[in-house]
This record gives C-alpha cells, structure tokens and sequence, in this order.
C-alpha cells in the first residue's frame, strides 16, 4: 500500500527503474494483504510457484514448437531456391536469358521469406533459451523458498513467522511476476510469428513462390526448359537420320535440310500439325517426345 | 543494491554506481516522456551494459527483492510504458 501511494506521488521525477520496481512490490503486497493467516500464505504461495514452473515449462516447449515449424519452411524454401537457381542455370545454357531471368526473380522471392525467417527463427531460438534459464531460475527459487517455508512453519508463532514470510514472499513473488512477463512475451512473440509462417505456407500452397514440390506455378518454367530441351532431342534425331539418309540417298538431301529448320520449331508451335513432307515421316515418333520430354532426353544423353 | 535485469536475472551493484545509474536513467525517462524510441533504445542498452559491467550476478536460489528493476534488452518503448502501470505488462 505504501509502495503504492510513493508511486503516484513521487512518479514524476522517479525514472524508470524505481518506477517498475514499485509496479511488481506493489503487486506482491495485494496478493499478501489478502491472506488472513499469514503461514496460509506460504502454501498457497507455493501451489502458484508450482503452477508457474509448469507454466514455463509449457512455455518452452510451444517455443520450441514453433522453431521447428519455421525450420522445417526454411528448408522448404531454401529447396525452392536451389531449384530456381538449377533452372536458371540450364536456361542459361540454352540460350533462354528471359526464362534464367524469370527463374530468379523467383529465386529472389524465395529467399527473401527465407531471410525473414532466419531472423524469426533467430529470435524465437532467443526467446527460447531466455525461458529456459527463466525455469531454472525460477526452479532454484522455488526450491530456496520451499525449504524456507518448511522453517518457519515449524519454528514460529503466526505472528512470529509475519516479517519472515514477507521477505520470502516478495522475493519470490518478484521473480513470479518476471518470469510470468518473460512467458507472456514469448507467447506474443510466438503467436505472431506462427501468424507470419501461416502466410508464408499460404503463399507456397498459392504457387507464388513456385513451390518446387507440388505448385501450380512452377511448370511454366520448367516445362520450356523441358519442351526446350526436347527440341534439341529433336535436333540430334534428325541429324542422325539426316544422316542415314545422306550415306544411302544423296538426291534428298535438299528435302531433309528443309525439314531441318521446320521441325525444330515444331515442338514450340505444337498447333502446327502440318508435316513437312517427306522428312516428317520420320518425325511424328518424336513430336509427341515433347510431352514427355524427361525421358527421351536421359535415353538420348 | 540489487538490481534486476527483467528476463535476466538479479545483480548485487556497489552504491557507488548509482549516480551513474540514476543518470541513465533520466535519459530513458526522458526519451520514453517525449516518445523518442532511438534515445529510448541507447538508453536502455547503456543502463543495462552499466548494471552487468558493475554488478556481479546474485545466486539463483536467493530470495531477496531488488530495489530497482529495469526492462528486459529487446523491451519497446510501448511495453516498458505498459511495466509502468499495475495493469500493465507484470501479471498479477
């Protein structure tokens, strides 16, 4: 109650620190103003250091919770990145600069959620730890305070025991309302941060960032670069059977370099079913390689 | 004295730090008064390195009150105006 009345009086020109330590006397003093025998107040004292103890405890392992879930989206996206970055690479070296580019914007996308979450995971491994030794500390109180306890039941008078039990009780009480504060902001801490890793999952599950696993999004790329190299299947094909064609039937060689040109777009204009004529004989067995272009290209080399 | 780094722990400092103390603490006072968060930030830091570097950490098993508490490192301006009033940030 004093503390109280020194706070409001005297507030002005206080500063801060005396200022919050009155806040957590003043706290500590109601709790023990409404104990009528003041030897209660140490049991009941105890069962809510008990409580607070598991509360942390609690409050560690939610923490924990949540570092893993941002570590498991980290590795998601750092997944994605190398993707982009693997397409934008083979891009390259077909000579598609507009695909390379587009892959790493993509890229780009991807690692910046990926920095922001290496920040998140920083702090939440912060708050973590910060609890952790907050339930030690609060461990070796509550045992101090527990052996105290046990002496004054047993050696004084309720009346007696008065100035003891308040020494310990505001001691512990102190370090109750701190840890409570610590949880509380780790709780804070935690709820905003599975709100963000929420939005990140969204975005990966909307394609977005071209989620390497199952988007929706990410064929546009990959499928050029497949339909592309495809293409050059298509290329070594015909000069194969240009070829066999040359060694055997010189006269047609004019014909055979015309359906050269035409069929490389081919694959690229898929509407253009028209063969040329008479090299496209050969060729409608490997028109159709550009749907699935994966294999023909690991059978070719 | 014992000072209590909030989140941190207790720490036994000399009195004759508390000039110093008290002076850092006018800062943070005034930069919390005209809501300047920068000032608020070096402040903070300043008035807590000062408390580690002349205070040496109290035993986890004590039971002793501090006389002054201050706010944990990465506490904003908001929370700290909010551990100033009894219904604010130090639950009940």
């Amino acid at each position: 109650m004093a503390a109280k009345k020194l706070m409001k009086g005297t507030a002005a020109r206080m500063g801060v620190m005396k200022r919050v330590s009155l806040v957590f006397k003043a706290k500590a003093n109601r709790a023990l103003d409404k104990m009528e025998d003041p030897r209660e107040t140490l049991d009941y004292s105890y069962q809510r250091q008990l409580e607070l103890l598991t509360k942390v405890r609690r409050g560690v392992a939610d923490v924990a919770t949540s570092r893993k879930r941002v570590e498991l989206q980290m590795n998601q996206l750092q997944q994605q990145a190398n993707k982009l970055e693997d397409q934008a690479r083979k891009a390259l070296g077909m000579g598609r600069e507009d695909l390379a580019r587009a892959a790493l914007e993509r890229k780009a996308s991807a690692q910046s959620q990926l920095n922001d979450l290496q920040a998140q995971y920083a702090q939440l491994q912060a708050e973590e730890e910060k609890l952790t030794v907050a339930s030690q500390r609060l461990q070796s109180k509550v045992d101090a305070f527990r052996t105290r306890k046990e002496t004054i039941k047993a050696t004084y008078t309720a009346a007696e025991a008065q100035t003891r039990i308040n020494e310990a009780f505001s001691g512990i009480s102190e370090e109750m309302g701190d840890v409570g504060m610590a949880i509380q902001r780790a709780e804070d801490k935690t709820a905003q941060m599975q709100a963000r890793a929420g939005a990140i999952d969204e975005l990966m599950a909307s394609g977005a960032l071209d989620d390497a696993v199952g988007g929706s999004r990410r064929d546009d790329i990959q499928s050029e670069l497949d339909m592309m190299s495809a293409s050059s299947d298509v290329e070594s094909e015909l000069s194969r059977l240009k070829g066999e064609i040359t060694s055997g039937a010189p006269k047609q060689l004019e014909g055979g370099a015309n359906g050269n040109s035409q069929a490389a777009q081919a694959p690229q204009g898929q509407g253009t079913q028209y063969a040329p004529p008479p090299p496209a004989q050969t060729q409608p067995a490997s028109i159709p390689a550009s749907d699935r272009p994966a294999e023909p290209q690991d059978g070719e080399g | 004295m014992i000072v209590r780094i909030s989140g941190e722990g207790q720490f036994s400092v000399d009195d004759a730090a508390t000039a110093e103390l008290n002076r850092l603490d006018s800062e943070l006072e005034a930069a919390v008064n005209r809501n300047d968060e920068a000032a608020f930030t070096s402040a903070l830091h300043g008035l807590l390195d000062q408390v580690r570097a002349q205070g040496s950490p109290l035993p986890a098993d004590t039971l002793e009150e501090s006389d002054l508490i201050l706010p944990p490192q990465d506490a904003s301006m908001d929370e700290v105006r909010s551990m100033l009033t009894e219904e604010g940030l130090i639950p009940g």
